[in-house]
C-alpha cells in the first residue's frame, strides 16, 4: 500500500482533465488517451538532449474552486506561455494531438505569440499547428509544452486546453503526461517543483474520487458529464484499486508513514468499502483468499454488492488447511474459527479477542532478517486482518482497533530495539482494551445508571453488553425497575441476556420484535447498544433496533443509546442497504424449536424464493434522545464532534 | 330447531377455542349458520320481522361473546339483520305503496288497471329508496332524490283487485319475506366468497413493473391480489416479513413461490432496513374500524411507521366483511388476543433459574405474545375493499351502507 503514490506519479503517463465539460460533446473535443500514447513515442524520439535550464510549469488549476477556474486557467496560461519559452526549450506539438482536436481554435492572444517564439535549438510546430485547427473563433486554444528537459531522456509536457464553447459552456481540459525512462526517474523526482508534486497530488485525489465515483455507482458524483469524463481519464492511471481489496470492509485501515502521509488520510473521506458486485476486485480477493467460499447460488439482487456465501461450507474447510497457512498465527487462526463458528460476536467480545490476538502474535514476533520491525509487523497485521474478514467481516470497533495497532507501529521509534518495541506494543494494546472497552463500559454504567428510577419500566432489545451491565448495576443499586426484554429471530439474543438478569432476580418480561407497539405503551425508557455510531448519528446496530426506536419515538418513549467511544466511526450512512452483513439464509427458513413450522422445506433452492438475513440496520438520529458513551451523556448530533476529539486523542496517544 | 341449536353449539365451541382461523372463514361459517336458523325459524303471522330479527340476534350475541375478537362474527351478524330490516321495509313500503295506489287508484280510477305487471318490480324499487331514506343518515342522493320520488314515481299501480284479497296477500308475504331474506343472505355469502376476486381484479392499477412490494402475515385477499397482478404479467418482487411467533409470512412466502412469484422472506426485525426500497406496503386486514384504524396481523403497525417515515405506501386490502361499526377504544389491548407463551419459549426451558418459592408471589418472567396490532387511521394510505380503493376517512361512510344503526350495539 505504500508504494501506492509514489511511483505511479512517475511510471506511468499520466492524463488529467479537470473543469467543465459540455455534455454536448464531451467525447468527440478531446481524446487524450490515443493522443497520450500516439504522442509521447513521438516527443521521446525527437526530444534532443535538454539545453533548457529548468522544467517549466504550468501552475496547476485548483479544482476546488470550479467557477472561477477557467479564467484563471486561461490567465495561468497566457503567464506562462510566454516565459516558457524564453527559458525556452523545445515545444513539440505531433500532429496526432492536433488533428485529434479539430473543434478547437487557438486564441491569437495565447497562442499566436508562443508559435512565434522559436525554441532554442528546437523546431516548434506550434505555428504550423495553430494554423491548421480551424478558425470556429468558439474555442481557445493554447498549448504550451515543456520538457522538464534534464536529460533528453526525460520529458514532461502539458498539455493545456482551453476550449470555449460559447459564453456558458467552458471547457477546460488539461492533459498532464510525464513520460520518462525508468532509469532517469530519480534525478526527475527531485527535480519536481513544488507546483508540480501538487499537480500530482491532486491527481491521485481525482483519480481516487473517480475510483470512488465508479466504484460505488454514486449517482451524485456521476451525474455530470463532468464526472463521467473524468472517470474515463483517470481509469488508465489505476486509482487505487488494489488499495481496498485488503482492507475492504472495515475502517479501511490506512497505514502511511510519515508526517505528510498522515496529514492526508486525516483530511481524506474514509475509504470506500469493497463493493461485491465488482467483479474484477472479487477475483482479485478471491485469488488472495485463504477461505474458499462458495457464492450463495439464490443471491438477493438488492445486495449483490455484500459477499454472499454458503454458510457452514468454509468451517470443516478451514480446520483442515490448518497446517498449511503457516504464515497464520494460531491464536489469529484460533479467533477467526470462533467468529466464523458464532462462538465470539457482539462488538466488544469480537474487538477484545482480536486484539488479545494480535497480542500473542506481537510476543512471538521477530523482525526477519532484512526487514524492518514496523513494515514487516504492519504487513503481518494486514494479512490476519484479512483472514478474519474472510472468517466474518470486522465491524466498526474492529476496524478502529485496527487502526490504533497500526498506528501504534508505524510510530514506533525506530530506536527501540525489538524486545523494547514489543513491550511497547503489547502495552498499548493492552491499554487500548482496558481504557476504550472495560473502562468506558464501567463509566457508561455509571452514567447510564442515573437515568434509571423506581418504578422504571426499561426496554431493551437483543442483547446488548453495555446495557446489560447498566441493569445489573441498577438492580444492585436496589432500584426498583422492570425490564421488557425484546427479541428477535433469527438470532434470539435476548433469551440469554433474559436467563442472565433472571438469575439475578430482575423481573422481566419477554416479548418478540412484533409486539413492541404492544408493549410500548407501558415502557418509560428505552435502552439499545450499538454496533457502531456514525458521524451523522446514525446508529448501525443490530437489525430490529431501527424498528425499536421508531416505535419508541412514535410513543413518546425516550430512547438512549449505550456505546463506547471506540465505536463511533467518521464514516456516514443513510440507509441500512448500503453497507451490510448478511448472515446464514437457513436461519431464516429452518425456525428453531418448532419442528411444526416447515412450510419451506425444500423450498431453499428455488429460483423464486431467497431469504434474506440482515445483520445490521441503521437508526436515524432523530429516533435517539441521548447516547451514553464514556465521554458523557450526548446528543447524536454531537457525535461528529467526538469522533474528531477522539481522533485526535487517538494519534496522540 | 333442536339441530339447529346444536350446530350453533358446536360453532360457538370452535370459536372459543379459536378452532376456525381467519376472519373469511369465520365470517363465512357465520352467515351459513344464520342462514339456516333463518330457514328453520318458524315465524308468526304479525310481526314476522322482529321474530327474525330477535333469533338471529340472540345466535349473533352467543357467537360474539364466544369470541369478541373476531370482529368478523359480529360484522356478519348485522349484516343479516341489516338484510332482514331491509327486506321487511321493502315489502312494508311495497304495502303502503300498494295501499297509496289503491287510495290514489280511488281518486282517479282511470289508468288503474294498465300495468298490473309492473307492480312487483317497481314497488321494490320503490321500497328500496325509502328504506334507503329511512335507515340511513340523509346524504345528498337521498336529499336530491328524496323529494321528487313522491312525484316522479310513475303511477303503477296494482289492479283494484288486490282489496278483496288482503288476507292472503298477508300470508304471501310473510312467506316472501322469509324468501327474500333467504335470497339477501345468499347473496352476502357469495359476497364474502367472491370478495377476493373483486379485490385482485383491481391489483392491475396499483402494481406496477418492477416494483418492490412488502408483506407480512398470510392473507389469502394479498395472495390473490398479488397473483392477480403477476398473471397480468407484471414482474414484480415481494419482501415477506416472516412473522415471527406464528411464522405466517413462511405460509405466505410459499404459496407465492409456488405462484411463480419472485419472492424474498426478510426477518421482522429488518422490515425498517428494506422499507427504502420498497415501493408498496401491502397488507390484509383482520377487521376495519369505523374510524379508518386498521386491525392486523402483530407487527403491522411497525411497518406502517416504517412506512409512513419513508412515505411508502401503506395499502390495506379488506372484504367487505371486515369492515366493522364500531369506533375501536383503546384497540391494542381490548380488541386483542394475547396466545400462549410456548411460542416463544419452552415450557421449563427457565424454570432452573426461576426460583418460585421466594419473590413476592408474583413471577418474575412474564411473557407477551399478541396476536393482532392496530394501525391508527393516520398511517393508512388506502383502503382497497370490493368497491374499489377508499380512504380511511370515507370508511365511516362505506360502512354505512352495510349495517343498519339500530344493530350497532347488539
Amino acid at each position: 500500500m505504500e508504494s501506492r503514490r509514489n511511483p505511479r506519479a512517475v511510471v506511468d503517463p499520466k492524463v488529467r482533465q479537470v473543469g467543465f465539460f459540455t455534455s454536448s460533446q464531451p467525447d468527440s473535443t478531446y481524446q487524450p488517451d490515443p493522443i497520450a500514447s500516439e504522442s509521447h513515442p513521438v516527443v521521446s524520439s525527437i526530444s534532443p538532449s535538454g539545453n533548457s535550464l529548468s522544467p517549466v510549469m504550468i501552475p496547476p488549476p485548483r479544482h476546488n474552486s470550479s467557477d472561477t477556474f477557467p479564467l484563471r486557467a486561461a490567465a495561468a496560461a497566457s503567464a506562462v506561455s510566454p516565459s516558457s519559452f524564453s527559458y525556452s526549450t523545445r515545444r513539440d506539438f505531433p500532429d496526432g494531438s492536433m488533428t485529434a482536436s479539430p473543434g478547437r481554435v487557438s486564441r491569437a492572444s495565447f497562442s499566436k505569440p508562443s508559435s512565434s517564439l522559436p525554441g532554442v535549438g528546437m523546431d516548434s510546430m506550434a505555428a504550423a499547428k495553430s494554423s491548421s485547427v480551424p478558425a470556429s473563433g468558439l474555442t481557445t486554444v493554447s498549448v504550451v509544452n515543456m520538457p522538464p528537459g534534464l536529460s533528453g531522456t526525460v520529458t514532461c509536457f502539458k498539455v493545456v486546453d482551453l476550449v470555449l464553447l460559447d459564453s456558458q459552456c467552458l471547457v477546460y481540459q488539461i492533459a498532464e503526461k510525464e513520460s520518462d525512462q525508468k532509469k532517469n526517474s530519480k534525478p526527475l523526482k527531485e527535480k519536481t517543483t513544488k507546483a508540480e508534486r501538487r499537480a500530482l497530488q491532486e491527481a491521485q485525489r481525482a483519480a481516487k474520487a473517480a475510483a470512488k465515483a465508479e466504484g460505488g455507482k454514486a449517482p451524485l458524483v456521476s451525474s455530470g458529464s463532468v464526472a463521467s469524463t473524468n472517470v474515463k481519464v483517470t481509469k488508465p492511471a489505476k486509482p487505487s484499486s488494489q488499495k481496498n481489496d485488503v482492507a475492504a470492509v472495515a475502517a479501511g485501515p490506512s497505514e502511511k508513514k510519515g508526517g505528510q502521509a498522515e496529514k492526508d488520510r486525516k483530511k481524506d473521506a474514509p475509504h470506500p468499502r469493497m463493493q461485491y458486485d465488482d467483479e474484477s476486485r472479487v477475483v482479485k480477493a478471491k485469488r488472495r483468499a485463504v477461505v474458499k467460499q462458495t457464492e450463495a447460488k439464490n443471491r438477493v439482487e438488492l445486495f449483490r454488492h455484500l459477499p454472499q456465501y454458503e454458510h457452514g461450507t468454509q468451517l470443516p474447510d478451514l480446520e483442515t488447511k490448518f497446517f498449511q497457512l503457516d504464515p497464520m498465527h494460531p491464536a489469529v487462526y484460533k479467533v477467526g474459527l470462533q467468529y466464523l463458528s458464532g462462538d465470539i460476536s457482539g462488538g466488544n467480545a469480537r474487538c477484545i479477542a482480536m486484539l488479545q490476538a494480535f497480542q500473542e502474535v506481537v510476543k512471538d514476533y521477530s523482525t526477519p532478517s532484512e526487514k524492518t520491525l514496523n513494515r514487516d509487523m504492519t504487513a503481518k497485521i494486514s494479512s490476519y486482518v484479512s483472514f478474519l474478514i474472510e472468517c466474518r467481516p470486522l465491524s466498526v470497533s474492529m476496524g478502529n482497533a485496527i487502526r490504533f495497532v497500526k498506528n501504534r507501529i508505524a510510530k514506533l521509534p525506530i530506536t527501540l530495539s525489538e524486545s523494547e518495541a514489543k513491550a511497547a506494543l503489547q502495552s498499548d494494546i493492552e491499554r487500548f482494551i482496558n481504557e476504550k472497552i472495560v473502562m468506558a463500559d464501567t463509566v457508561i454504567v455509571k452514567h447510564a445508571v442515573t437515568k434509571i428510577r423506581d418504578g422504571d419500566v426499561l426496554l431493551t432489545y437483543g442483547s446488548p453488553t453495555a446495557v446489560e451491565m447498566v441493569l445489573l448495576h441498577a438492580h444492585e443499586l436496589k432500584k426498583k425497575f422492570r425490564v421488557l426484554v425484546v427479541d428477535s429471530r433469527p438470532k434470539l439474543e435476548g433469551q440469554l441476556l433474559l436467563r442472565r438478569l433472571i438469575k439475578r432476580g430482575i423481573n422481566c418480561t419477554y416479548t418478540h420484535i412484533n409486539a413492541v407497539s404492544y408493549i410500548m405503551h407501558e415502557v418509560t425508557k428505552v435502552f439499545l447498544g450499538a454496533s457502531s455510531v456514525l458521524s451523522n448519528g446514525t446508529v448501525y446496530s443490530r437489525v430490529g433496533t431501527a424498528s425499536v426506536a421508531m416505535v419508541a419515538s412514535a410513543f413518546r418513549v425516550p430512547v438512549l443509546v449505550c456505546c463506547e467511544a471506540y465505536k463511533f466511526h467518521e464514516r456516514v450512512q443513510l440507509d441500512s442497504i448500503c453497507s451490510n452483513e448478511l448472515g446464514d439464509p437457513n436461519a431464516i427458513s429452518k425456525v428453531r424449536g418448532r419442528e411444526d413450522i416447515n412450510y419451506l422445506d425444500g423450498l431453499t433452492n428455488n429460483a423464486n424464493l431467497q431469504f434474506l438475513n440482515l445483520m445490521y440496520d441503521a437508526t436515524p438520529s432523530d429516533y435517539i434522545s441521548m447516547i451514553i458513551t464514556d465521554y458523557g451523556m450526548v446528543p447524536p448530533t454531537s457525535v461528529p464532534v467526538i469522533v474528531r476529539e477522539y481522533q485526535k486523542e487517538h494519534s496522540l496517544v | 330447531m333442536p339441530d339447529v341449536q346444536s350446530t350453533v353449539l358446536e360453532f360457538v365451541n370452535k370459536l372459543r377455542k379459536r378452532k376456525i382461523e381467519g376472519s373469511q372463514a369465520t365470517a363465512k361459517c357465520t352467515v351459513e349458520l344464520l342462514r339456516s336458523v333463518i330457514s328453520q325459524q318458524r315465524v308468526p303471522h304479525s310481526n314476522q320481522a322482529s321474530a327474525l330479527i330477535d333469533a338471529v340476534k340472540a345466535v349473533g350475541e352467543q357467537l360474539v361473546a364466544a369470541n369478541p375478537v373476531e370482529l368478523a362474527v359480529g360484522n356478519v351478524v348485522r349484516r343479516v339483520l341489516h338484510i332482514i330490516r331491509e327486506e321487511d321495509l321493502s315489502l312494508a313500503t311495497a304495502a303502503m305503496a300498494g295501499l297509496d295506489l289503491l287510495d290514489a287508484s280511488d281518486d282517479d280510477g282511470e289508468d288503474d288497471n294498465c300495468k298490473g305487471v309492473g307492480y312487483s318490480a317497481m314497488s321494490a324499487a320503490v321500497a328500496a329508496a325509502a328504506a334507503r331514506s329511512t335507515l340511513r343518515p340523509p346524504s345528498l342522493q337521498t336529499l336530491l332524490e328524496g323529494t321528487p320520488e313522491s312525484a316522479a314515481v310513475p303511477y303503477t299501480s296494482s289492479s283494484g283487485a288486490d282489496s278483496e284479497s288482503k288476507t292472503a296477500d298477508k300470508s304471501s308475504i310473510t312467506r316472501k319475506l322469509k324468501h327474500d331474506v333467504i335470497e339477501g343472505v345468499n347473496h352476502l355469502i357469495l359476497e364474502i366468497s367472491g370478495c377476493h376476486e373483486q379485490i385482485a381484479e383491481q391489483a392491475i392499477e396499483h402494481i406496477h413493473q418492477n416494483e418492490v412490494i412488502l408483506t407480512l402475515g398470510s392473507s389469502r385477499t394479498v395472495l390473490e391480489f398479488l397473483c392477480a397482478a403477476k398473471e397480468k404479467k407484471r414482474a414484480f418482487r415481494v419482501f415477506v416479513a416472516e412473522g415471527a411467533p406464528r411464522y405466517q409470512g413462511h405460509l405466505l412466502a410459499k404459496e407465492l413461490v409456488a405462484r411463480g412469484l419472485q419472492t424474498t422472506v426478510i426477518t421482522d426485525s429488518a422490515v425498517f432496513a428494506m422499507i427504502s426500497r420498497v415501493n408498496m406496503v401491502i397488507i390484509g386486514a383482520h377487521a376495519v374500524m369505523a374510524n379508518g384504524g386498521v386491525i392486523g396481523p402483530v407487527g403491522v403497525n411497525m411497518a406502517a411507521l416504517a412506512a409512513k417515515k419513508h412515505a411508502v405506501p401503506f395499502v390495506v386490502l379488506a372484504g367487505s366483511h371486515k369492515l366493522c361499526p364500531l369506533y375501536p377504544h383503546n384497540p391494542e389491548v381490548l380488541l386483542n388476543e394475547l396466545r400462549s407463551p410456548s411460542e416463544l419459549l419452552d415450557f421449563g426451558e427457565f424454570s432452573d433459574c426461576l426460583d418460585f418459592g421466594a419473590g413476592s408471589g408474583s413471577p418474575l418472567l412474564q411473557v407477551v405474545n399478541p396476536t393482532f396490532d392496530y394501525v391508527p387511521p393516520s398511517l393508512v394510505s388506502l383502503f382497497i375493499t370490493d368497491t374499489g380503493g377508499h380512504n380511511p376517512s370515507y370508511m365511516y361512510r362505506l360502512i354505512a351502507d352495510y349495517y343498519s344503526a339500530d344493530d350497532l350495539v347488539m
